[in-house]
């Protein structure tokens, strides 16, 4: 952090003291309001219904922090998901075989974007909204948009871990593998320092092509595994449900503090964006207010939450300006 | 465009043109000129009967003003280095605003006048509609200096709340003639919405090109910092940005309520990331400052050609869109490589 001083108000202006902030008083605030917000039922299903998208954010951070963006996710997800998922039907398997497959399918997909980024030196942007049209067209032609209903019974039978749901505890798991390569190993940092500064990086020696294989190879690797428990959640395969997801799990990272312009983003800002969203939604669908006003929410939170970063970031350099006289 | 460019060089006293010059001079345009001709000649070759007659050229006039307008609502963002993901979104909410009024304020029996009157103040309220998107989002950009992916994610996931809010997901539509003359009449031969297209595209192209707003946009997409010192008004032009994208999405909001007969919140949805694909294709860069509008112009007749050939070849959609990603990709590769090779060229020739 910038500021030395361990005051209370240099502390209020990290984002994710903020956002932190935000979500206790959402909590208290719900919770008084309506008595069933804190109840172990409506706790557990709010965790499991943003088990996937905490899933796929955990990639798309890794994606950001490094500088780049990836739009493909979702269609990685729905055609690991289409795949694993045929494969089982035919062939019989177990959860090692589906979570093995969905990762690898997940992971080549997303090293194919890295590829092409790195070769075709292209915008993140434009070579994974490319891929995404791609991908998914193919999906879609392939399948002719035609759903898996009849998924093996081990597949979509309820698993929990003592009595945690099995897709909290997959996203649970995702998370904690993120938090630790980004903070304890030195590919890790080495993503913080290719979205710090490429060039940097580059005369630092990292490789920068295996890097970015890592780093979308590793959206990809998120995006099979969320595709997978989506569907072992929903418990069926429909090619275009994840599709439109991307830019919704792309908010609730910004949200936590992530950075588009790389080298700035954290696993524990990225749950915190993701519960300020859940909760708002959650606590407004308790106090009987209307699902159509979701999207006007969210929207308005999103607004709200960049437009006070950032005045915060220009006030921040006014500071440092007078500091500097 | 070409013809000026052609004219105005071959008059420079200092040396003929040659081949390097002329290929290097706009290598998009003729990129895409060539990949128009190759798709051409596929086409012809496979459906010669179906693939070159009026009819078939007629649809390609109808269908590719949608994406060709919120292709240039795509543009001008992307030229001052920003992007509207909002684009959609304020379209349909404009369309649904037009709609709301036109379905309630007219009945069968009204008089002609009545409708004039309604369709008029319809157009104004989009209009309105539009305008106060484009301005909230560009005065957020401008004066608080958010990322406009971030802004634009923002209004475009609001906006569409407000519209899904008010409509409950629900379709307004059952419009009167003169309205759906917009999005099915044909003038003179050409199809209208065909006409707004290419008159928007003109409008837009002098303004970015001859206009001072048009310059200091594509200064800042180079720049934003050296064009602020230089004594433009950078925010007021980045608010100008986006009501210009917004106005745009107005007129693509007409058509598109005119052709489908109903506004509803989440039509066209899919275009979004196409429109990027669109402009990038037609050599807009994505870093902001530098673009045509012939080039975007070029990248939609390509587009369009592609998915009504495969249309004609009894293809699912889905294989047009797989194509056009696999040719947003290849044309990437192509500038890269005819970067490189234009490099070795201009090397040789220095070095004689």
């Amino acid at each position: 952090m910038p500021d030395s001083d361990l005051s209370f108000k240099a502390a209020f202006r990290r984002h994710d003291v903020q956002i932190a902030s935000i979500v206790v008083i959402m909590v208290v605030l719900f919770s008084a309001i309506s008595p069933g917000f804190l109840s172990a039922s409506n706790v557990v299903s709010l965790l499991e219904n943003y088990s996937v998208m905490a899933i796929m954010a955990s990639g798309l951070l890794v994606v950001l922090i490094s500088g780049g963006i990836d739009i493909s996710f979702a269609a990685i997800a729905a055609v690991s998901q289409y795949l694993v998922a045929t494969l089982l039907v035919h062939y019989g398997g177990n959860w090692l075989v589906a979570f093995g497959l969905a990762a690898l399918f997940g992971a080549l997909l997303g090293v194919v974007n890295a590829l092409l980024i790195y070769y075709l030196k292209a915008l993140s942007v434009i070579v994974t909204i490319s891929t995404m049209t791609f991908y998914f067209a193919v999906l879609m032609f392939v399948t002719d948009g035609k759903s898996i209903y009849d998924l093996p019974d081990w597949f979509t039978a309820d698993l929990s871990l003592f009595g945690i749901p099995f897709p909290v505890v997959v996203a649970a798991v995702v998370l904690f593998v993120t938090v630790f390569f980004l903070s304890r190993l030195s590919i890790g940092r080495q993503i913080y320092g290719l979205g710090g500064n490429p060039e940097a990086a580059k005369r630092v020696g990292c490789n920068l092509l295996g890097l970015q294989c890592f780093v979308y190879g590793y959206s990809g690797f998120t995006a099979g595994i969320a595709g997978l428990v989506q569907a072992h959640r929903v418990e069926e395969v429909v090619p275009n449900a994840l599709i439109g997801r991307e830019l919704d799990v792309l908010a609730a990272v910004v949200l936590g503090g992530a950075s588009l312009l790389g080298g700035i983003g954290t696993v524990s800002g990225t749950i915190l964006g993701i519960l300020l969203l859940a909760i708002v939604l959650n606590g407004l669908t308790l106090l009987g207010v209307s699902s159509y006003s979701f999207g006007f929410v969210t929207g308005l939170i999103i607004l709200l939450s960049v437009s006070a970063t950032a005045y915060a970031a220009k006030r921040q350099q006014k500071r440092n300006v007078r500091h500097a006289h | 465009m070409p013809t000026e460019a052609a004219t105005s060089t071959s008059s420079t006293p200092s040396s003929r043109p040659s081949f390097i010059d002329w290929f290097g001079r706009d290598p998009t345009v003729t990129m895409l000129g060539v990949l128009i001709v190759l798709a051409v000649i596929f086409f012809g070759a496979m459906a010669p009967s179906r693939f070159f007659s009026g009819e078939t050229l007629r649809a390609m006039g109808f269908q590719m003003p949608e994406l060709g307008i919120l292709a240039l609502a795509m543009m001008i963002p992307l030229m001052s280095g920003g992007l509207n993901l909002a684009i959609i979104a304020t379209a349909n909410l404009s369309a649904l605003v037009m709609a709301a009024i036109i379905t309630k304020m007219i009945g069968p029996a009204s008089p002609p006048q009545d409708v004039a009157g309604v369709i008029a103040l319809a157009l104004a309220a989009g209009f309105v509609a539009s305008l106060v998107v484009g301005l909230i989002t560009g005065m957020i950009v401008a004066f608080l200096g958010v990322h406009p992916i971030l802004v634009t994610l923002g209004t475009m996931t609001a906006v569409k709340g407000i519209a899904v809010y008010a409509t409950n997901g629900g379709v307004i539509g059952g419009f009167p003639p003169a309205i759906l003359f917009l999005g099915n009449g044909i003038l003179l031969g050409v199809p209208v919405p065909m006409v707004l297209f290419v008159l928007c595209a003109i409008v837009v192209a002098v303004i970015m090109s001859h206009a001072p707003f048009g310059v200091a946009v594509r200064l800042i997409g180079s720049n934003e910092k050296a064009t602020r010192y230089s004594g433009v008004a950078t925010d007021w032009m980045l608010v100008g940005v986006y009501v210009a994208s917004s106005l745009l999405c107005w007129v693509a909001a007409v058509v598109m309520m005119a052709r489908f007969n109903s506004a509803r919140a989440g039509y066209a949805e899919s275009y979004l990331l196409i429109t990027i694909l669109a402009a990038v294709l037609g050599g807009i860069d994505p870093n902001g400052g530098f673009g045509k509008v012939l080039g975007l112009f070029l990248s939609l007749i390509l587009l369009q050609i592609i998915s009504t050939g495969f249309n004609l070849l009894g293809f699912s959609p889905h294989v047009t869109e797989a194509i056009w990603g696999v040719t947003m990709i290849l044309a990437i590769a192509i500038a890269l490589m005819r970067d490189r090779l234009m490099a070795r060229l201009w090397l040789g020739k220095t070095s004689k």
